[in-house]
């Protein structure tokens, strides 16, 4: 399968070459030689095949004669369309994401010294078990930000992008003019006038979590509703004058403020740097309340192993695996391009994008396939990440066609469904036997 | 050429080189990473674990600690089944080479009725999903009486290796020079001789080749093991995987197995890349 399948074509035929018997061997020396392997693949893979192919049209017992039966429960049972659906996308995704990957990284370690290093490092993951590559994984995707890695990157680039919860676990303090208005916001007891400063003091967010803009006294102004909010505490200091902005405690900044009458939002405002905040005259005789998001629980991340995450989450492992095995082929391709094309089509300007899709990826457009077709047959039977790394709470979201087969043959007592599902599986891969069969007997018979 | 360029695409070149060096820095640690994490992970007592990630050691050395592999070499389950996963790895290895030898020569060089199109025939099976034959062989192990022994693992193993194993060595050894093989022939060597003693030399590349190729997929496989082995013949993978349902509870168990089962398969790998590479590349197919 490395050679060229198209190159077969063009390749002028090779000079016959004699391979006949230089001994003139008998009959029967050569039917020694070949007897073990033949009976092993006989007895192991040969019959298997028929065996299964006959198996599939008997029920469970395999008494009956059950006609198609097996074969409409691959499309009825819920189990096995689950399972026919997330083969799809694996052998729709898994393939095609690996084989770019491989591309990209063979032609890109290409122009860095280190290049031998870093392939070492994306084909070292072909070496180790899906077992091993499983349980990586489960590490990996651990739902706790603090311990799976995958969050704790999710988590910190998510929180770079937008800072939305600023403030979890603040509260009002000793007699504090707010009080919690339900669903975790709260609300100024009494209604705010214009022209007077407001006070809005919390307590309870942790240091490390504060902005660091020491907070101000807001002036008052007339015709509008100003105030401030922060933080009523000091580490070391204590409250200080209770409810009352000292020199030493910081503002919230980017606190959300809304002015709140008769159950209708009809202002609102965001708190400054110092945490004064100020709102127009339309905010008179209104209670001012601070919403919940203000206070949620910071971000926890993806649960990527729950039933929406589970299969792209594996597939993900799956490409951290094999995405080496696309490259190493990939680049060996790439290593027959011959150079004076590339540099044909520099010296005639293209750009090095032009070069990379116009004149390396229709020459490895060959390989491409190859190994693409590899690897879909590679995924088409894929079992162990997914036993592994799918939880038993989202393994039903995650089954795929060789799981179902384990469970229908082996825990399920259905020996009929599961030898229905290999067939099938076999069938899905013939096009490919015929394939190599065909290629080869043109290199067979000369 | 270099010198005629304006120095404005020099500095082009120059970011843009940087630009890649970075990009593929950030895609080598995402490869490493994940490896990295079992191998840390297997390096802490299950209460750190459980307290918070692997990248707290880089703050508090004094986590690590061998404790996890000291009990785990303790335990009995496990270090039965890493033997066990010897005894299924290297005669399952031995015996695809060798069967896979013979017919390959036989294929090669020997003359029999329909030599092709038996060939072919064998081509034909490469890919051929182990999936068909779990339940068949399932019933015929266990009605010879050889189902959750090593040695139906064992049978299993290379009847599926040998398909690739044929081809690939049928097509090295038909590169052998003819002269080569009459000289050895005009000196008298048997068939046998001929085979032992200017065929396999000849063969080593491809063999080794095989060899390794072979021997990672037995050590690697799960599912196989998973149906024909039982709990005293069973290898690393099938051990460990029956402490993956509590994941969480076990990590001081999991870590480190895995990072044991991943040794052997990462120390041939390191030592014989090139064979590595070129028996995935020529089991491409697989």
């Amino acid at each position: 399968m490395t050679s060229v399948p198209a190159a077969g074509g063009t390749k002028p035929p090779a000079a016959p070459k004699s391979r006949k018997s230089v001994t003139g061997t008998r009959r029967t020396v050569a039917a020694l030689f070949l007897l073990p392997a033949l009976v092993l693949l006989g007895a192991l893979v040969v019959y298997p095949i028929g065996y299964s192919v006959v198996r599939s049209f008997y029920d469970q017992s395999g008494d009956g004669f059950a006609g198609i039966d097996n074969y409409k429960a691959l499309f009825t049972d819920e189990g096995i369309r689950t399972a026919l659906k997330n083969n799809i996308i694996w052998v729709v995704f898994a393939p095609t994401v690996a084989t770019a990957l491989g591309l990209i990284f063979a032609v890109l370690t290409e122009r860095v010294r280190w290049g031998t290093a870093f392939k070492l490092v994306v084909f070292m993951p072909m070496a180790i078990s899906m077992l091993a590559a499983g349980i990586i994984f489960r590490l990996v995707y651990d739902q706790d930000p603090d311990k799976g890695f995958a969050n704790a990157v999710w988590v910190g680039v998510h929180d770079t992008f937008s800072q939305a919860s600023a403030f979890p676990k603040a509260h009002p303090g000793r007699d504090s003019p707010l009080e919690p208005a339900g669903g975790g916001a709260f609300i100024t007891k009494s209604p705010v006038r214009a022209g007077e400063a407001v006070s809005l003091p919390l307590v309870g967010v942790a240091p490390d979590l504060m902005p660091d803009g020491a907070a101000a006294a807001a002036k008052p102004e007339p015709d509008k509703v100003t105030g401030t909010t922060w933080q009523d505490f000091t580490r070391g200091k204590g409250v200080g004058t209770l409810n009352r902005v000292d020199s030493a405690e910081l503002g919230y900044a980017g606190m959300k403020i809304e002015a709140v009458k008769d159950g209708r939002v009809v202002a609102s405002a965001t708190a400054a740097d110092d945490g004064t905040f100020t709102l127009p005259a339309s905010a008179d005789g209104a209670q001012l309340r601070l919403p919940a998001s203000n206070f949620k629980e910071p971000y926890n991340g993806l649960d990527w192993l729950g039933p929406s995450l589970v299969t792209p989450a594996i597939i993900g492992s799956y490409i951290w695996m094999w995405a080496g095995f696309a490259m190493v082929l990939i680049a060996a391709g790439l290593a027959s391009v011959p150079r004076e094309l590339l540099e044909a089509a520099r010296v005639d300007g293209a750009s090095e994008w032009q070069v990379f899709r116009r004149v390396t990826v229709p020459l490895l457009a060959p390989v491409l396939a190859v190994v693409a077709v590899t690897l879909m047959i590679n995924v088409l039977k894929i079992f162990d990440l997914v036993f592994i790394i799918a939880p038993g709470s989202s393994q039903d979201d995650a089954n795929v066609l060789a799981l179902e087969l384990y469970r229908k043959g082996f825990s399920e007592d259905q020996p009929g469904i599961a030898s229905a599902i290999s067939v099938f599986l076999l069938l899905l891969v013939i096009p490919v036997m015929w394939f190599n069969v065909r290629r080869l007997r043109r290199e067979v018979r000369r | 050429m270099k010198a005629k360029q304006s120095l404005g695409s020099r500095l082009a070149e120059k970011v843009s080189g940087g630009l890649l060096r970075v990009f593929l820095i950030v895609v080598g640690l995402f490869w490493l990473v994940p490896t990295i994490g079992l191998l840390l992970s297997s390096l802490r007592a299950p209460e750190d674990i459980s307290a918070s990630g692997w990248w707290k050691v880089f703050t508090e050395p004094s986590q690590i600690t061998f404790d996890s592999y000291a009990k785990l070499l303790e335990n009995e389950d496990i270090t039965g089944s890493l033997l066990n996963t010897v005894w299924i790895t290297v005669p399952a290895t031995l015996l695809v080479v060798i069967i896979g030898s013979l017919a390959g020569y036989a294929f090669a060089w020997m003359e029999f009725p329909g030599r092709d199109w038996w060939f072919l025939g064998v081509v034909g099976l490469l890919v051929v999903p182990v999936q068909v034959a779990l339940i068949p062989i399932a019933e015929l192990f266990g009605g010879i009486g050889i189902f959750g022994s090593v040695i139906g693992v064992v049978l299993f193993h290379v009847g599926f290796g040998l398909p690739f194993a044929v081809f690939l060595l049928r097509n090295f050894f038909a590169e052998i020079p003819r002269e080569l093989l009459e000289a050895a022939r005009l000196d008298g060597a048997g068939e046998l001789r001929l085979f032992f003693r200017v065929v396999m030399p000849l063969g080593g590349p491809a063999i080794a080749a095989l060899g390794i190729f072979q021997f990672l997929w037995v050590w690697n496989d799960m599912l196989v093991a998973l149906i024909f082995s039982d709990s005293g013949s069973q290898p690393i993978t099938v051990a460990l995987q029956t402490q993956v349902r509590q994941f969480g509870n076990n990590i001081d168990v999991l870590a480190p197995g895995a990072f044991i089962s991943m040794v052997v398969p990462l120390a041939v790998f390191f030592a014989f890349q090139r064979q590595f590479v070129s028996g995935v590349m020529a089991g491409a197919v697989k």
